[in-house]
C-alpha cells in the first residue's frame, strides 16, 4: 500500500490553496453547517435550487487540505445537477475523485464532512419543502451514518 | 546543566517504546507527552508482576495475597503524599483521572455547596475537564460561570478575577496548573492568596504540571488538586484527587456502592472514613500500584532535573522552530513562565496535514483544537499543532522535527 503522504499530491494541494465554489450564496435555498468535534473542521454549504436542481452550490469554513479539496470536488459535481442524482452521489463518488479510497480512517471524517453536509442540507430543504417527508428521514439518516 | 542532559540520554533505554520503529523503518520520536506519556519498564514491569503474584481484592479478605494487595495499594498512596508534598493520606482519593477527579468535586462538594447565583471562575485556557463539569453543575443551579481572560502573550488577566471576586459571590475558582495547548504556567499563588481575601475555594488541574515540574500542594494551599497517572510514566484509568480535609468532611459521596460503606440496612446507609467514603467499587488497583512505581521512577530522577531538563530542550525548540519560516509559536517566550509544551501553526497549513506529514517521517505530535475550544475560539484558530515534551526526549528529536517541518514546507511550496 503506498504511504499515507501520498495523498498530498497536486490536486489536493491546488484544490486546498484555490478551492472551487468556495464562498457564501446571497438568499440561498437551503443552507447547512456541520462540524468535526474531533479535529474542529467546520463546513457550510449554501444552495440555490430551481426546478428540483442544484442551480448553485458554495461553500465555506475552516479545515485541512483533505477537507478543502473534497468539499471543492463534491460541489463540482453537485453543481447542476437534479435532486436526486446528488442524493446518490456515494463517499466512493468523491474519494476516488481525489484518488483518497485507502485514507487512513482517523482522515475519513475529514474527506467526507462536506458530503454529510450536502446531504443534510437536502434533508433539510426535502424537510421544509415536504415533498415526501419518509423520504426525507431516509436521508437523514444516511447523513448520519455516513462514517 | 550536561550532567543532567547525559542522565538524562540513557534512560531512554527503560522506554521499550523507544526502541521501535514506525512507519517506512522511522525511528519513533513521540513529542505527544501532554496527551499520554510512555511507560518504563520499571513501571510495566511492577504492573506485571501485581497480576501475577500479588492479585487479590483489598480491604477485605484476611488471606496472604489479599493482605499483600492492600499494602502494595495503600503504599502507592503514601507516595503520593510525599510526591505532591501533603501530610495525611485520609486526603487521597483514587479516581480514573483528573477529568473524574473535577467531576466528583462538582457532583459531591459542588452539588450541595453551589446554589443560585453563585459564581464559578474557571480560565480561557482550560481544558475541557475543567469547563464543562462546571457548565454541568452552574446550569443545574441557575448559578454562573466567568472566565479569566488571556493576553496576547498567553497569561491570565488576574484583575478579571478580581472584578469577579468583588461581587462577592465567587464561591469556587478552578485553574490549570499549566496549560495544556500553550504551556502557560498558572501563577496559582497569586491567584490562592487573592482568593484567600474573600474565603474563596480552589481547585487546580495538575495534569500538565505535576509530571513535569516540582509541586507542593500544601504550600501552594489550594483547596482540591487533581492530576492523572497517565501523563507521568504511568498506567491509563488512574489519578488522583487531593482535598482539603475540612473541604472533605463537608462532601456528600460521589459513588454508592461496595467499600464506601460503613454499614449498610434497607433504608439508611452509613459511611465509610475518608477517603473510602470517595473510593466505592473494587478500585483500580493495579494501576494504583503502577503509578506508585512511576513515582518512584521520577523522584530516582528528581523533579528539579526533570524541570530543567525540559527548560533546557524547551528553549532549544524555540529557537529552532523560531527560525522557520512561516512558523507561529503561541504564548509567552518566557521559558520561567512556560512548560514544555510548544502550539503553532505553520504558514496556512492546517494542522492535520501538517501532522499527517511529519508523521511519515516517524513524528508524532498532537494536531487540533486540544480539549481547549474556548482556547481556539480566543486565539481566532480552529487548531494547532502542538509538541510536548518528556523526560526521554532530546536535541535530536528536536532537529528531526524541524527537519520533517521543512518537507511540509515543500509539499505545501510555503
Amino acid at each position: 500500500m503506498s504511504s499515507n503522504a501520498d495523498i498530498y499530491h497536486e490536486m489536493i494541494i491546488d484544490y486546498s490553496r484555490n478551492p472551487i465554489n468556495y464562498g457564501k450564496i446571497e438568499n440561498p435555498d437551503v443552507t447547512f453547517h456541520d462540524s468535526n468535534p474531533l479535529c474542529g473542521d467546520s463546513i457550510d454549504i449554501d444552495m440555490k435550487i430551481n426546478d428540483n436542481k442544484i442551480s448553485d452550490i458554495k461553500f465555506h469554513g475552516k479545515g485541512c487540505a483533505i477537507c478543502m479539496a473534497c468539499s471543492s470536488v463534491l460541489t463540482e459535481i453537485s453543481k447542476g445537477k437534479t435532486i436526486d442524482e446528488v442524493r446518490n452521489i456515494t463517499k466512493h463518488d468523491v474519494l476516488s475523485e481525489l484518488g483518497l479510497e485507502h485514507l487512513q480512517a482517523v482522515r475519513i471524517k475529514c474527506a467526507l464532512l462536506s458530503l454529510k453536509v450536502l446531504k443534510s442540507a437536502l434533508y433539510s430543504y426535502l424537510g421544509k419543502n415536504m415533498i415526501d417527508s419518509q423520504d426525507a428521514d431516509k436521508l437523514k439518516e444516511e447523513a448520519s451514518s455516513l462514517y | 546543566m550536561q550532567s543532567v542532559e547525559k542522565s538524562f540520554e540513557n534512560l531512554r533505554k527503560d522506554f521499550p517504546i523507544l526502541q521501535r520503529t514506525v512507519r517506512d523503518n522511522k525511528r519513533l520520536v513521540y513529542l505527544d507527552n501532554a496527551s499520554t506519556s510512555q511507560k518504563p519498564n520499571q513501571v510495566i514491569d511492577t504492573i506485571t508482576d501485581y497480576y501475577r503474584n500479588h492479585n487479590a481484592n483489598i480491604h477485605r479478605a484476611v488471606y496472604a495475597l489479599a493482605e499483600e494487595a492492600t499494602e502494595m495499594y495503600e503504599a502507592a498512596r503514601d507516595k503520593i503524599l510525599n510526591f505532591i508534598h501533603v501530610k495525611n493520606r485520609e486526603e487521597i482519593i483514587f479516581v480514573r483521572g483528573t477529568t473524574e477527579a473535577i467531576n466528583l468535586v462538582a457532583y459531591a462538594w459542588g452539588r450541595s455547596h453551589i446554589q443560585k447565583d453563585d459564581i464559578i471562575v474557571t480560565t480561557e485556557y482550560e481544558h475541557h475537564s475543567n469547563i464543562v463539569p462546571w457548565q454541568l453543575l452552574t446550569q443545574e443551579k441557575g448559578a454562573k460561570l466567568e472566565y479569566i481572560g488571556m493576553n496576547d502573550n498567553g497569561e491570565l488577566n488576574l484583575d478579571d478575577l478580581t472584578k469577579y471576586l468583588a461581587t462577592g459571590k465567587v464561591k469556587l475558582v478552578a485553574f490549570s496548573l499549566v496549560s495544556n495547548v500553550l504551556g502557560t504556567i498558572t501563577d496559582a499563588a497569586k491567584i490562592i492568596s487573592k482568593c484567600k481575601e474573600y474565603g474563596v475555594l480552589t481547585l487546580i488541574d495538575g495534569a500538565q504540571g505535576v509530571p513535569h515540574m516540582p509541586v507542593n500542594v500544601e504550600q501552594l494551599d489550594c483547596d482540591f488538586f487533581a492530576f492523572s497517572g497517565h501523563k507521568m510514566l504511568g498506567p491509563t484509568g488512574i489519578g488522583v484527587l487531593w482535598v482539603r480535609k475540612s473541604v472533605l468532611q463537608t462532601m456528600s459521596p460521589f459513588h454508592g456502592g461496595g467499600d464506601m460503606i460503613r454499614e449498610v440496612h434497607k433504608y439508611e446507609t452509613t459511611w465509610n472514613d475518608l477517603p473510602y467514603k470517595f473510593e466505592a467499587g473494587t478500585p483500580n488497583i493495579a494501576d494504583v500500584v503502577g503509578l506508585g512505581s512511576a513515582i518512584d521512577y521520577l523522584t530516582k530522577l528528581g523533579m528539579d532535573n526533570v524541570r530543567e531538563h525540559e527548560i533546557e530542550l524547551t528553549n532549544y525548540a524555540i529557537e529552532k522552530l523560531s527560525k522557520v519560516n512561516g512558523l507561529l509559536i503561541y504564548g509567552t517566550k518566557d521559558i520561567s513562565k512556560r512548560g514544555g509544551v510548544i502550539s503553532f501553526n505553520f504558514a496556512d497549513v492546517h494542522p492535520h496535514d501538517v501532522a499527517q506529514i511529519i508523521d511519515e517521517e516517524g513524528i508524532a505530535v498532537r494536531s487540533g483544537h486540544h480539549c481547549a475550544q474556548v482556547l481556539m475560539e480566543r486565539l481566532n484558530v480552529a487548531a494547532t499543532s502542538r509538541v510536548s515534551f518528556y523526560i526521554y526526549n532530546t536535541r535530536e528529536e528536536v532537529d528531526l522535527l524541524v527537519n520533517a517541518l521543512y518537507k511540509v514546507a515543500r509539499i505545501f511550496k510555503l
